[in-house]
């Protein structure tokens, strides 16, 4: 079977920071990872594929140094990575990047499944699996949090719902966006992983590869316009008390009055 | 393409600190921007005070004025209306009377027609219904196709969708669907005074900066909205409202999904963190499962609902879907306490949008006292039980 992974290369964004007075965001010495819910989804592809056999392609979109989490991604185990970078494709919002992961979709040719984390943590939007699943026109199921089943035809996942649980089956070729469990331990791979990696094959493709150049790609594609960029009201100073539990708990029951909650 | 004007740059290098991706750089008295990581933004243009930095944008053409109203997704679960819904007409009528134009709610289902005395006595003047067996349970494919027909044929303004599960997975699809902008998880909505644009704001990297976007050249303006962060109107039985039914009959085969089994994982209408108006968290200072039991008493005492970090999740005490942070839930309450919880940032990431944090902890330096708005330092065995007692009291 043929797996496409969709991975995104994110800033670490616990480790981002604000500087209390300009309210800028502190990038330097901010750390790249790939996005934790990706790499969930490309190990449950390598999970799948240990028995059903094929091969697992990570696809991603983004500047050359994403390279760096694709070669993670070769190194756990995935088979083959795509980078699509170019200057065209910068500004994106999700519209014009589930476009252009759509066109190499379609390059790449005959698929069974697509995986994609649920959300990417940089934007959080959860947009860019619906948005390309619809895009090629086959069936999603959003918030999976594993495989159940998988033959030639067809899929059974459990995935969340905001009641609790589903099971659902599907057709394939098919798009799953995946969260992860709370057992998930991220692999890390050996040195002979690593070393492996080198040896597999990492593309870089362009515009020019995926043709279409009127197409929605980049900022000229993206319906939506970011406007402006600013850091949250921060929260005001707290009150902190450490006091004996009596007087700690009068001292709650007056706060929560004086806010109007009790 | 991103330009910078050299006439009217005076080389303040405010643009060169705030570039997200250190793109921009001045070198013998010039500002320079290297195409190849500039991902154009748009930040230095917001901070530029001479104005100097533009990016050209390609204009579409689509003839946006015939769109009017705003519109409402009205999702239904277990047999009611998701609280979100009221909260998103609530909004929707400061934004339809902003433009002077119609709130209207959308609602597909199986029985549909039940819900519509309760959407008018909310704020709908017209409810578009779509009542068919194929809406019973949510599917993609069906709602996707029955929404894409009703914005095509009657042209909304203006969309909005609960940030729920369902608001989540449908809405990306619709937009995709139809080439529309979709702004996620929107924390704030208003109206632009210049050109009426929908103007929604959002927060992004974990919560450490805020967005404002806009969708200037599709319609519908779509965003799916943070459940507990809208104002409901006050219900009035009184509120006249229309309703339009449509007939959309979907090809079963064409519902590529099927579901197999729903296992619940809570007690039917419990609310889900994500919708707590008060929610209380504990953490690996709790001790034990059964200890739990406590803020389950205090969470029926304060009208709320329990959550928790992620050892607990990990531990098996409580289910994953009550998890608080960044690889669980985003809550935004009006209250929420922290109890035995350390405050490492994924979990803070998750808090952070709540108007009030309560903390107890016995540890004075533990990081959830930085963003605590009251922070008590003892033991939480000590301070609950006593609390319940003195809420009890009143
Ligand atoms: C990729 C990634 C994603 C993550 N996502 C999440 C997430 O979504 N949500 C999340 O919560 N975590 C998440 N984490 C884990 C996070 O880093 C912390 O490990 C976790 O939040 C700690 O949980 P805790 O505060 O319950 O436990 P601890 O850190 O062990 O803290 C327990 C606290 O209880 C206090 N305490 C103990 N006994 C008492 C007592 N009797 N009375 C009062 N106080 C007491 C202690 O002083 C201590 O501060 C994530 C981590 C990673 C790497
Ligand atoms: N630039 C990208 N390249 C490849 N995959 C992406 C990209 N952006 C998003 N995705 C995929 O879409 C998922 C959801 O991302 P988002 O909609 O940005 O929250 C991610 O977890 C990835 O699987």
């Amino acid at each position: 079977m043929n797996f496409i992974v969709c991975v995104k290369q994110v800033p670490d964004t616990t480790e981002v920071e604000v500087d209390r007075e300009s309210g800028t965001i502190i990038r330097e010495g901010v750390p790249s990872i790939l996005n934790p819910f990706d790499e969930f989804a490309l190990n449950e592809a390598i999970r799948v594929k240990e028995k059903t056999g094929g091969r697992i392609t990570v696809l991603s979109m983004g500047p050359p140094q994403a390279q760096e989490a694709l070669r993670k991604c070769l190194a756990i185990g995935a088979d083959e990575a795509i980078l699509l970078t170019d200057q065209a494709f910068a500004g994106s919002d999700t519209w014009a990047t589930s476009f252009t992961l759509a066109r190499a979709v379609e390059k790449l040719g005959k698929y069974d499944l697509i995986f994609c984390g649920q959300q990417a943590t940089d934007g959080d939007t959860a947009q860019v699996g619906p948005e390309l699943a619809r895009q090629l026109n086959i069936p999603q199921m959003t918030y999976v949090e594993s495989i159940e089943e998988i033959d030639d035809g067809s899929v059974i996942c459990k995935k969340e719902t905001d009641g609790g649980y589903q099971r659902v089956k599907s057709g394939l070729p098919a798009l799953l966006a995946f969260i992860s469990t709370p057992a998930f331990e991220p692999k890390i791979p050996s040195i002979m992983e690593v070393m492996g990696a080198k040896s597999k094959t990492l593309s870089q493709w362009g515009i020019d590869d995926l043709g279409d150049e009127d197409g929605d790609y980049g900022l000229d594609g993206s319906p939506t316009q970011v406007i402006r960029v600013y850091s949250p009201p921060q929260r005001g100073e707290g009150v902190i008390i450490e006091e004996p539990p009596e007087v700690a708990v009068d001292k709650l029951i007056e706060y929560l009055e004086s806010e109007g909650i009790i | 393409m991103i330009k910078v004007d050299q006439e009217k740059c005076t080389t303040c290098g405010i643009c060169v600190d705030i570039c997200p991706v250190s793109a921009i750089e001045i070198s013998e008295g010039v500002i320079s921007i290297d195409r190849g990581s500039c991902t154009l933004c748009g930040v230095c243009v917001s901070v530029c005070p001479v104005n100097a930095i533009s990016i050209k944008r390609k204009a579409k053409t689509e003839d946006t004025s015939g769109y009017k109203n705003v519109w409402v997704f009205t999702e239904v679960a277990s047999g009611t209306l998701k609280p979100v819904v009221f909260e998103l007409l609530g909004k929707g009528r400061e934004l339809a009377d902003k433009l002077d134009q119609k709130l209207c709610a959308v609602i597909i289902g199986s029985g549909a027609d039940k819900f519509i005395d309760e959407l008018g006595a909310y704020g709908a003047e017209l409810i578009y219904m779509v009542d068919d067996p194929i809406y019973e349970n949510y599917s993609t494919d069906a709602y996707t196709s029955a929404i894409s027909q009703l914005i095509t044929e009657f042209k909304p303004n203006i969309f909005l969708y609960g940030a729920t599960h369902v608001g989540r997975d449908l809405a990306p699809s619709v937009a995709s669907n139809l080439g529309l902008g979709l702004t996620a998880d929107c924390t704030d909505l208003s109206i632009e005074e210049e050109d009426n644009l929908l103007l929604q704001t959002r927060p992004a990297f974990g919560g450490n900066v805020m967005a404002d976007i806009i969708c200037p050249n599709t319609r519908p303006q779509m965003a799916t909205v943070r459940p507990n962060v809208m104002e409901p109107l006050a219900p009035d039985e009184n509120r006249e409202y229309e309703v339009i039914e449509r007939k959309i009959s979907i090809p079963s085969r064409s519902v590529r999904t099927k579901i197999l089994e729903t296992i619940s994982g809570r007690e039917e209408h419990e609310v889900g963190v994500e919708e707590g108006d008060c929610v209380i968290s504990g953490g690996r200072g709790m001790g034990s499962a059964d200890k739990f039991e406590v803020l389950d008493e205090l969470a029926g005492l304060l009208s709320g609902v329990v959550g928790c970090s992620r050892p607990i999740v990990e531990l098996g005490w409580i289910p994953k879907s009550r998890q608080v942070g960044q690889s669980g839930k985003t809550v935004s309450p009006r209250l929420y306490i922290a109890c035995g919880i350390s405050g490492a940032i994924q979990h803070q990431v998750g808090i952070r949008n709540s108007d009030i944090i309560i903390a107890i902890n016995k540890d004075p330096k533990a990081p959830i006292f930085d963003i605590a708005d009251f922070g008590v330092v003892g033991d939480l065995h000590q301070i609950i039980p006593r609390l319940i007692d003195r809420l009890k009291k009143r």
